[in-house]
């Protein structure tokens, strides 16, 4: 019901919406809490495991009952709070967890099954079979009982991520938090703040009171209005602080489009719909305020059953009365306020039940004191109360009662750096320890000071204190007026009686299954948690950690400092899993890497294959081609008749100068490197500190102090970050330096009997045999830009590799395939590189992939026995040398069988194919046009010793069985002779 | 004859523009780094300074020197040289290496670029900490890049030149989320 004339937006403008397909009618500023019960729509949803009906019992985001799903399909946000949920034109909301209909729930039945649903019931029910459980048990109570669910569907929303640096960062915009950052900001210190609500005020927007003699609403408006207007101040709305980590990191979630219809945060219009924020502050001020918490009393979750300040909320700040004819049972002085301004509004207030004997009297309505309401009435909505007192037992009519156990402080970020709460008696709540994240002090209420003018206080101090800290000059500030009313309190924690009385809400766990927990010896409170499910799920206990621990302190005999609380983990309020992830969907999920040739190579219509992060064409097919083998296979005949040209800048390539690189090479290599001459290139073998293959490669020597270093592609990251740390843990004292140079050139393999002849007509002077031989490098020029040409051979043809700066190597590349084109040759891809390495038994990092030493590739003679290397000392381990190792092999079909695979295993031909019997594995295959078969490399025990030996190839994966024969890796031109021209 | 024709790694990308916010590809000459060999450091910094008019950057900085030529801050012990060839005598003390083709080299101009770094890099950008000729070898979403301010509302943005596409598209990103929130 709407007060006229009531709340802090009385001449809003009208918004209208659906609730379960019913269109209603809210104001702007309205939540959806507010604007339902402006609608007298009470029943909101359907409990956890019982499926009671549930109502709206709190205005903020520790909201237990009232969740809800919005949207359909990829756009479902299930168990949106309808505390939290900010009303827009057309928003569409209904209940979860029901079914058919909120109103008639099937599954309700649980409820008439609640003798046998208590506490462990699942544990000591479902326990075996075993196998029951995963198939049977878990599927049925988990359609039986739950929240709401997700569509299945991929998210269609943008998610954004984002990082904040401030001197302080102040938590909540209540008094406290208010007056921390007009402290801070007027002294000039990097503010952030985030509130979690729309609107800044916390408290101060849902009470009628006054500060410096003006509505405290108003003074946050010049508040704000001052906040705003400096630049050194940044204000955070709809932004909750979820976690506090190390060294003054907070993560914070900004609900970016929640407010705003669905169309807005789709990722078409940009506008992210959650920003998940990394803040790392210098200081921070905790002022996060305090959280109602309800008394446990017999059917005390029925809806219209509310907390006592949300029904302040939902009066002073939406206008709204929760009920027509209302009731208020309260243990403190603080919720008696409910009444007052209930009574003030107009509205009809039957009676206020307070458990303590020394309650306030008011004129203005009859107050029952040393009563306690002991029971509800009514069905999907409270009808009535029955109230226990000296007198016995009264029922009372009432459409809404409001209730208060008490304030529990908001203390949850202080305990993420795993700091425990203290207990204060004199306010029965825990509140933080100084000290407990270091750099944040909490301030008002969630510090346990709960009047208006004691938080203002706080708010300054810490402001103060934390200036004091960054060295900051700060005037003294000069506190406003406002209400200092001593907090008075009584405990009452649960009501006596039979029946269920409700702690969690959200996870319907009572008082009976507390005791029933401490009963069974669960007695610690960590115990008791997972053994009645109190304060998990989507509100993690906020409304019932402190009540429930009482309950247990009480059947355990033990205080409730002794029995302590649960662990508080981030986040504090949910968030979508997709805002943590932000910005990983699609192409966000990596970077990729494109050639020069790219371009190039997409027109002659190249199948791309991914290297890692690079993009490279894996085959260029020709029309009339329907199968990959037959482009692969043209493309290899190219390079071995013609000429080929293939894009392999990839590969690391690292400059490496300074006196002593000569000497550094030496060490991270094998074989030696300082006596080759200038000019010239080596192929070098690089170990790791165990003995095994880390990397190979090609280094060439440009000038009596300079080297240019080849890596593969794969390990391109690895040897640069070993090159660093050999340099500067192993060897500071050596005088060179090395950086990446793999970006700076584009090299083409140019590649084939007609290489020489490709490179004549562009070079600016020809080479021949004598000036550039066999492994020969050096400075070129092509048609004015100056380059580098290696002549080293994949392929094993006489082949070289020209390398010009990246930015001609577009234009490079289209110019070589088409002088290629002319010669019988053309492009050549990943496929046909694989092919013409393994016809050469070359190796790649499928071959050397870290199980594998020089000895077993037969390049032990590659171990210099001059001087020392990385791995030197442990190469030559017993167990990694000698016949019992693994040897590289080739592999060629022999029986009716033709296929071979990477990746199967070999076997000798009369022994069973088992595990034990496993005598080595394949490496790479390939169809090889020139012998006209399939040809493999692997690794044999002992292969060395039994070349032409049989064997048996099996691919279980594949499905292949295949009689090879055992043969040296090299398949083609064994001597070398095509490579040396 | 063929010629050789020089493509820039942003070519047909940018320049993007997005609220009061360009991206741009910058051109800002050669670039080169230099590392200085053993015990060099105080010779280079003056050859440095007398063949290019500023002094070997600290960490975290840039110096700007005569003729557009500046020093950014690149890594342990290494600047990278831009808008100048390095002078003659620079490689008796250091290690010189040209990377004028490795990099893709953006400028994000206009008020609020902090913003849309804020949303790819872990770096404090505001203006007291990271003021104009500040310099960062800074991870920018997963790639790694060197951000240096320039002016007050420019900054310059390189990372390798393969990944131009996913730079711009990052960027590009960032921005609009921004400009969306109006």
């Amino acid at each position: 019901m709407r007060i006229a004339g009531k709340g802090l937006a009385p001449e809003a403008k009208s918004v209208s919406f659906t609730f379960n397909g019913r269109h209603l009618m809210g104001q702007e500023g309205d939540t959806l809490a507010s604007a339902l019960l402006a609608n007298g729509v009470h029943l909101v949803g359907r409990s956890f495991k019982y499926h009671r009906p549930r109502g709206i019992l709190t205005a903020g985001s520790e909201e237990p009952n009232a969740l809800v799903t919005l949207g359909h399909g990829p756009q479902q946000d299930p168990n949106q709070r309808a505390t939290t949920q900010e009303l827009f034109e057309g928003l569409e909301a209904r209940s979860q967890n029901c079914w058919p209909s909120v109103e008639h729930d099937v599954m309700a039945l649980n409820n008439l099954a609640a003798p046998f649903f208590g506490a462990g019931f699942y544990y000591k029910t479902f326990m075996w079979p075993a196998a029951f459980w995963e198939k049977l048990y878990e599927p049925m109570i988990r359609r039986a009982a739950g929240l709401g669910a997700l569509s299945g569907e991929a998210d269609t929303d943008a998610y954004e991520k984002a990082y904040g640096f401030c001197d302080l960062l102040v938590i909540g915009s209540g008094p406290a938090g208010l007056m921390a950052a007009l402290t801070a900001g007027r002294a000039g210190a990097d503010v952030i703040m985030c509130e979690e609500d729309c609107r800044l005020g916390g408290r101060l927007l849902a009470e009628d009171e006054e500060i410096d003699g003006k509505p405290a609403h108003l003074w946050v408006a010049e508040a704000e209005a001052e906040l705003e207007a400096m630049e050194n101040v940044r204000l955070m709305r709809r932004t909750s602080v979820t976690g506090a980590y190390d060294q003054g990191t907070y993560a914070a979630l900004e609900r970016v489009s929640h407010h705003l219809p669905r169309s807005h945060s789709l990722k078409g219009s940009h506008l992210p719909r959650e920003c998940f924020w990394r803040i790392a502050a210098k200081r921070t001020v905790l002022a996060a305020g305090a959280i109602e918490r309800p008394v446990a009393f017999r059917n005390n979750d029925r809806p219209g059953i509310m907390m006592a300040g949300a029904v302040r909320a939902y009066l002073n700040r939406w206008g709204v009365a929760p009920g027509e004819r209302m009731t208020l049972f309260a243990n403190n002085d603080d919720a008696h306020r409910t009444a007052h301004d209930l009574v003030k509004s107009g509205v009809h207030l039957a009676a206020v039940i307070d458990s303590r004997h020394d309650a306030p009297e008011s004129d203005l309505y009859p107050v029952i004191k040393g009563a306690q309401v002991c029971n509800s009435g009514g069905g999907k909505q409270l009808e009535s109360i029955t109230v226990r007192s000296v007198r016995g037992e009264e029922k009372i009519q009432t459409d809404c009662l409001a209730m208060s156990g008490g304030w529990n402080p908001s203390v949850h970020l202080t305990c993420h750096l795993n700091a425990r709460p203290a207990w204060r008696r004199d306010i029965l709540g825990f509140v933080p320890e100084a000290g407990a994240v270091p750099g944040l002090r909490a301030a008002g209420a969630c510090n346990g000071s709960f009047s208006t003018a004691g938080a203002l206080r706080e708010g300054a101090e810490a402001a103060l204190a934390a200036l004091n800290d960054l060295g900051l000059a700060a005037a003294t500030q000069e506190l406003p007026q406002a209400e200092d009313a001593e907090y008075r309190i009584a405990p009452l924690w649960a009501v006596p009686g039979k029946g269920r009385a409700w702690l969690d809400f959200q996870n319907d766990v009572t008082v009976k299954d507390v005791k029933q927990a401490a009963v069974e010896n669960f007695r610690s409170v960590e115990h008791m948690k997972r053994y009645t499910t109190q304060g998990m799920a989507t509100d993690q206990g906020k409304n019932s950690n402190v009540a429930a621990l009482a309950v247990l302190a009480d059947a355990n005999g033990r205080t409730i400092p002794e029995t302590g609380t649960t662990t508080f983990r981030p986040p504090f309020t949910p968030m979508a899993i997709g805002a943590m992830g932000a910005g990983a969907a699609d192409e966000g999920f990596k970077p990729q890497r494109f050639l020069t040739s790219h371009e190039a190579g997409e027109a002659r219509g190249a199948h791309q294959l991914e290297v890692g992060l690079w993009y490279r064409a894996a085959y260029f097919p020709k029309p009339g081609e329907t199968n990959w083998r037959q482009s692969c296979d043209r493309e290899v005949m190219y390079v071995r008749n013609a000429v080929g040209i293939c894009d392999v800048s990839t590969l690391g390539k690292i400059d490496i100068q300074g006196a002593d690189a000569g000497k550094f090479l030496d060490f991270v290599y094998t074989n030696g490197f300082s006596k080759l001459k200038v000019g010239k290139t080596r192929y070098g073998l690089m170990l790791r500190e165990d003995g095994f293959i880390m990397d190979d490669g090609t280094t060439a020597r440009l000038g009596e102090h300079h080297y240019v270093m080849t890596t593969t592609t794969a390990a391109a990251g690895q040897v640069m970050a070993h090159l660093e740390f050999v340099s500067q843990a192993l060897r500071p004292e050596w005088d060179v330096r090395f950086t990446s140079v793999t970006e700076q050139w584009a090299q083409f393999a140019v590649a084939g009997p007609k290489s020489r002849e490709l490179l004549n007509g562009l070079l600016d002077e020809k080479i021949d045999s004598e000036s550039w031989p066999f492994m020969g490098c050096g400075e070129i020029s092509v048609m004015g830009i100056k380059g580098r040409l290696f002549r080293i051979s994949f392929s094993g043809e006489e082949a070289y590799e020209l390398a010009l700066p990246a930015g001609y190597g577009d234009s490079l590349y289209r110019l070589l395939v088409e002088r290629a084109e002319a010669l019988g040759g053309g492009a050549y891809g990943m496929e046909a590189l694989n092919v013409l390495r393994i016809e050469k038994g070359f190796i790649t990092h499928a071959e050397i992939n870290g199980t594998v030493t020089a000895f077993d590739l037969g390049m032990q003679g590659l171990m210099s026995k001059k001087k020392d290397f990385i791995g030197k000392a442990m190469a030559t381990r017993p167990g990694l040398l000698g016949e019992e190792r693994m040897q590289l092999i080739g592999l060629k079909p022999v029986g009716a069988v033709k296929e071979l695979s990477a990746g199967a295993h070999l076997f000798n031909p009369e022994d069973p194919v088992e595990r034990i019997y496993d005598q080595g594995y394949v490496t790479s295959a390939g169809f090889s046009p020139l012998m006209g078969h399939m040809i493999a490399l692997g690794f044999l025990k002992d292969g060395q010793n039994r070349i032409g030996d049989q064997i048996r190839l099996v691919d279980h994966m594949r499905g292949l069985d295949v009689q090879c024969e055992v043969c040296e890796p090299v398949f083609y031109d064994t001597e070398g002779e095509r490579a040396r021209g | 004859m063929a010629e050789l024709t020089l493509k820039s790694p942003c070519e047909g990308l940018l320049p993007v523009t997005c609220g009061a916010l360009t991206l741009k590809e910058a051109t800002p000459g050669p670039l080169t780094t230099i590392a200085p060999f053993k015990g060099q450091e105080a010779a280079l910094s003056k050859a440095l300074k007398k063949a290019h008019g500023m002094a070997f950057p600290g960490p975290n900085e840039s110096t700007e020197g005569k003729a557009g030529a500046r020093a950014i801050w690149f890594g342990r012990d290494m600047a990278l040289l831009t808008g100048a060839a390095p002078a003659e005598g620079l490689s008796e003390h250091a290690a010189l290496t040209d990377q004028s083709a490795g990099w893709a080299v953006v400028t994000l101009e206009g008020v609020g670029g902090e913003e849309v770094l804020a949303r790819l890099c872990p770096v404090d950008f505001r203006l007291a900490e990271f003021p104009v000729g500040a310099t960062s070898r800074a991870e920018l979403k997963h790639m790694m890049a060197s951000v240096t301010r320039l002016e007050e509302a420019s900054f310059q943005i390189m990372v390798f030149r393969s990944l131009a596409q996913t730079l711009v598209h990052d960027l590009k990103t960032a921005m609009e989320a921004l400009a969306a929130r109006g």
